[in-house]
Formats: structure tokens, C-alpha cells, sequence
């Protein structure tokens, strides 16, 4: 889509894009081509020396047990964290969609922890975990289970899924309330009409008709889950304990900054982009796919 | 409603109250640690009602901090989260606003080059290429200075084209009449497009601003310098003290007042909150 009618100015379009390109190029384009150079080098932690290995880089790191392991921890937590918080926000949407004279009510109420910070979030769960004072650990005890995540891979695990869903839950609620509330009542009255209970029309009217919603976050989740979720790790468990909470952002972070390993890290940044570029151009696919509609 | 069903709407509510209850129990639990003093965090229950040192704790942490963590007075860090996020926020906007009025109306070589650029930006989060991204700013000398932290966050390819859908809706006649006026392109740009893109600026004022003073892996990395300590950063050198407990008290309270400022955007202003977020995600 363009304009008819545009200005013709020489210089000026320049000037006016010049701010962004340059940053741009700076920042984006030429670090992230860095990553793609380097990640074909070997370097010593000074710089001293550097030496072309081709992609011996990748293939030490795709051979490496903890990068790999790495990957299956990523996995478990991205589907995890995606499962719960779409699910959960999608139960509390149709929930309120269903009262609709108080859904803004509700919605005031439930979208407010989007403005936390991840790493604050994961820090208000470490403490309500932590073993010798938290109260949710405190609670769990007086149940018979004996909590620890500081020892206890797994606990670690549930500690970060628990903070990074209650993180998004609010963001997919607000996108599932403002897709409930798309959905023609007419359709919906008509299967009442022909006597569908609510949890078929459900099932058979709005989840269907809930799909591009759902698919749309769906992406935006699991990049969440992979990317912005750093600040709780690092801020909480630090990937540990014994790595099981180490996901593939934190290594890249962890193997370049403190294991000074830049060539690896480089390559990792490589895997990662590929990732980002992978979802992006999956979601792209589908916004084209609902202008058809 | 489609039906009058008293027992389900009785259990809708029911289900959001929990809902309600469950997004605000970890923000409850917070703000009861931040008024209790440290001794009572300590001795192994936690407490649920507030305690009576509200205005201890938080004074305390404002203008000393917490000497186990360097002592940076938390009043010290908002400052500069507040100065980060205004500056990343305006940068944001300034910077895309006129690059996506050159790609809309404007005809020139190029065009389409700059803005698939621009678009690659959209696919490289800093968390992808932090250790380059870091190399370059310590280059052109940038750690440890409000530049270093906001510059390099200000590209953002979201913004524009948040702008550049907003301008292709933009009536042409607008433009037409202003030309037979004899407007240039800046009168243009200053008296017409600007006014009329307000409230799209408002709603992604709201959006960046809490973008930018959430941001943590970035200010962790350039700022070495205690003085350019950001809250949201700041909190994790208290948690993570070499051997011993964290003072709970003092983390709960600064946890608190980094809250605060994005909550209460979000609160107050729901209405551009939810227009911004939902039209940069499109």
C-alpha cells in the first residue's frame, strides 16, 4: 500500500530516516553480524589471537552434553510456562466474558502484573519459596512436601514456570477477553436457541473461532518464554542448581560474559537468532494468511 | 448474556475473584515483608498482615540502601530508571515518527531498503547478540553513561510500523489540500500529521515507557558504575548477597517501589494501555 500522492524532496527522506539507519546499523546489523563472524573463530578470552575453525564451533556445541541438555531444559520450561498462562488466562477470559457488566471491573484487576518486571516477578517468587521463610514453601511443609529449590532441580524449575506465568497470564488475558468479545453473540445466542450447553458451544463455536488469537499468542509466548524470561532466571536460581534451570538466553549469557568463551557464545547467539527469525517469519505467515479472511 | 444461568455466572465470579485473588497475593505478600523489620522475616513464618515499620524500611532504603549490597540509595536508582525509560521512550518515538513519515510520504531511492532494515531489527532482541552489541558500546566508550544504556534500545522497528499503518490511513485529501495551501513537507508534518497521531503516541508512550524501565540484562551489563544503577538491576545485587540471608525487609520494600511507577501507569491510564498494546502487537 502507498501513498498517491507523496513529496519529492532530495535530501530531505534522508535526513528524516538517517537517525534510525544509523542506530540500526550500529547497534543491530553490525553486532549481530560480529556474532555470525565470530562464531566461525576461535579466540582466546584476550583477543590475542584468533584463528578461522569454519563451523567447528557449532559442531563442538551441538555436540556438547550441557548445551544440548540446555535445549530439553528450554523446551520443558517454554511448553510449560506457555500451557499454564494460555490456558489459565483463557479459562479467566471466557469467565469474563460471560459477566460482561463487570469485565472491566475484572480486567483492571487481572492486567496490572504486565507492568511488572520479569525479574522483580521472579524475585517476589523466590522469596514467597524460599525454603526457611517463604510462606508458599511454608505452606507446602504443613502439607508433607519438603521444598527446596536451591537443592531440588525440579522445585527450581516449578519456582520459574510459577513466576513467568503469573507474569503473562495478564497479556493473554487481555488478548483473549478483546477476542471473546469479536465473536458475533448472534452465532453464539443461535446454538443456545438450538440447545447447545455452554461448554459445547465452547468447544464447538468459540474456541474454533478463538484460533487466530490463540495461535498469534501462542508465538508470542513461547519467544517470551525463550528471551524475556532472563531477568527471572538471573535474578533467581541463576540456572542452577547442577544447570536445571539453565536455559539457552542465560548460557549465552553465562558461557560469554563469565565463562568468556566467545566464540561458542557467538555461536549460541547464532542458534538463538535463528530461533527469533524461525517464529517471526511463522508469524508472518499467519498475519497474511488473516488479511485473507 | 445468552442465558440466564444463575449457578454459572455465580461460578464466573467466583473464578475471577480467586483470579483476582492469585494475581494479587505475591504484590500483598511483598508490601507485608517491606513493613515488617528484618528479625521478623527472619524467624521462620512468614508474616501476613503489615507490620509497624512501613515508613522505617522505606525511608531506609530510599536515601542509604542496603550496605550489603554497596549501599546505593534506592531513591538514587529511580532516578536513573526514570531517566533511562524517558529517554529510551522519547528517543523511541521521536526517532520512528519521522523515519516512517519519510517511508510513507516520501518517494525516494532506497526506500524500500531502509525499511527492510529497519524490519530486521524487529527479529534481533539484545538478549541474541548482548556480547557484540556490549563490544560495540564499549568501544565508542558509552559504559556507564545514560547514553550507553538508552541509545542502543531506541532502534525499534515496532514503533514504526506502528506509525507507518497509522499514516496509510491518514485521508489523502489532507495532503492534497495542504499542498494547494502551499505547505511544505515540515508544516505539513508539524501542524497536520503530528496532531492528528496523538493519542498513537500517547498509547505507545505507555507501552515504551514501561518497556524501558523493565529493562534488566542491558543496564546489567554497561553499568559498572553504581551511580548508574537502575532499580529493576539494583534489586537482584541485594537478593544475591556472598553468604548470607538478604535482608527480606529491605528487598521487599525496593521490590515494592519498582513497581510502583509502571503499575500505576498501567492503572491510570488503561484505556491507552490497552489501545498500545494490542495495536503493536498487529
Amino acid at each position: 500500500m502507498e501513498k498517491r500522492v507523496t513529496f519529492s524532496h532530495k535530501s530531505l527522506p534522508y535526513l528524516l530516516v538517517a537517525p534510525q539507519i544509523v542506530i540500526t546499523l550500529i547497534f543491530f546489523i553490525w553486532p549481530a553480524s560480529q556474532a555470525l563472524y565470530q562464531s566461525v573463530l576461535l579466540e582466546d578470552a584476550f583477543g590475542l589471537s584468533r584463528q578461522f575453525v569454519w563451523f567447528q564451533n557449532f559442531a563442538q556445541l551441538f555436540g556438547d552434553r550441557l548445551y544440548l541438555a540446555s535445549f530439553t531444559t528450554t523446551m520443558v520450561f517454554s511448553i510449560a510456562t506457555t500451557f499454564f498462562s494460555l490456558s489459565i488466562a483463557l479459562f479467566l477470559a471466557v469467565m469474563a466474558d460471560r459477566v460482561i457488566k463487570s469485565a472491566t471491573v475484572y480486567r483492571t484487576l487481572i492486567i496490572w502484573p504486565y507492568a511488572v518486571a520479569p525479574a522483580v516477578a521472579g524475585v517476589l517468587f523466590f522469596f514467597m519459596f524460599n525454603p526457611s521463610i517463604g510462606i508458599l514453601a511454608y505452606m507446602l511443609r504443613a502439607l508433607g512436601y519438603d521444598w527446596n529449590h536451591e537443592l531440588n532441580g525440579g522445585d527450581a524449575m516449578i519456582l520459574i514456570v510459577v513466576a513467568a506465568t503469573w507474569k503473562q497470564i495478564s497479556y493473554n488475558f487481555l488478548f483473549f477477553l478483546a477476542g471473546l468479545q469479536a465473536i458475533p453473540r448472534s452465532l453464539i445466542e443461535a446454538a443456545a436457541i438450538d440447545g447447545a450447553s455452554p461448554l459445547k458451544r465452547f468447544w464447538t463455536i468459540i474456541f474454533p473461532l478463538l484460533s487466530p488469537t490463540t495461535f498469534f499468542l501462542l508465538v508470542v509466548n513461547v519467544v517470551y518464554a525463550f528471551f524475556d524470561t532472563f531477568g527471572i532466571i538471573h535474578a533467581t536460581t541463576e540456572g542452577g542448581p547442577a544447570q536445571a534451570t539453565n536455559i539457552l538466553v542465560y548460557k549465552v549469557y553465562s558461557d560469554g560474559f563469565i565463562g568468556l568463551d566467545l566464540g561458542g557464545s557467538a555461536a549460541q547467539s547464532v542458534v538463538l537468532m535463528t530461533i527469533v527469525i524461525a517464529l517471526t517469519v511463522v508469524q508472518f505467515r499467519y498475519i497474511e494468511k488473516k488479511v485473507e479472511y | 448474556m445468552v442465558e440466564n444461568r444463575p449457578w454459572l455466572t455465580a461460578f464466573s465470579h467466583l473464578v475471577l475473584i480467586a483470579g483476582v485473588l492469585v494475581t494479587a497475593f505475591p504484590i500483598w505478600i511483598t508490601f507485608v515483608a517491606s513493613t515488617h523489620p528484618g528479625e521478623n522475616l527472619l524467624a521462620g513464618q512468614a508474616p501476613i498482615w503489615p507490620g509497624p515499620m512501613l515508613w522505617q524500611n522505606y525511608s531506609e532504603v530510599l536515601s542509604a540502601g542496603m550496605g550489603a549490597a554497596g549501599g546505593v540509595p534506592v531513591g538514587e536508582m529511580m532516578w536513573n530508571s526514570l531517566i533511562m525509560s524517558l529517554m529510551i521512550t522519547v528517543g523511541k518515538i521521536a526517532i520512528s515518527i519521522v523515519s516512517a513519515y519519510a517511508i510513507v510520504y516520501f518517494k525516494f531511492p532506497f526506500r524500500m531498503t531502509f525499511f527492510w532494515l529497519i524490519f530486521i531489527t524487529l527479529m534481533l532482541p539484545v538478549e541474541v547478540r548482548i556480547l557484540p552489541t556490549f563490544q560495540v558500546v564499549a568501544d565508542l566508550g558509552m559504559l556507564n553513561s545514560y547514553w550507553g544504556l538508552s541509545v542502543p534500545l531506541i532502534a525499534s522497528a515496532t514503533a514504526t510500523f506502528l506509525f507507518r499503518q497509522f499514516f496509510l490511513t491518514v485521508p489523502e485529501e489532507l495532503l492534497e489540500a495542504a499542498r494547494i495551501d502551499g505547505a511544505g513537507p515540515i508544516k505539513f508534518f508539524r501542524d497536520i500529521l503530528l496532531p492528528l497521531s496523538r493519542t498513537n503516541i500517547a498509547a505507545l508512550f505507555v507501552i515504551l515507557f514501561i518497556f524501558g524501565w523493565n529493562q534488566y540484562l542491558w543496564p546489567l551489563l554497561v553499568t559498572t558504575d553504581e551511580s548508574f544503577y537502575t532499580i529493576v538491576m539494583g534489586i537482584q545485587r541485594m537478593v544475591n548477597v556472598a553468604d548470607s540471608e538478604p535482608q527480606w525487609h529491605l528487598v521487599m520494600a525496593t521490590a515494592t517501589l519498582a513497581m510502583i511507577p509502571p503499575v500505576f501507569i498501567v492503572i491510570a491510564m488503561q484505556r491507552l494501555f490497552v489501545k498500545g498494546l494490542i495495536e503493536t502487537e498487529k
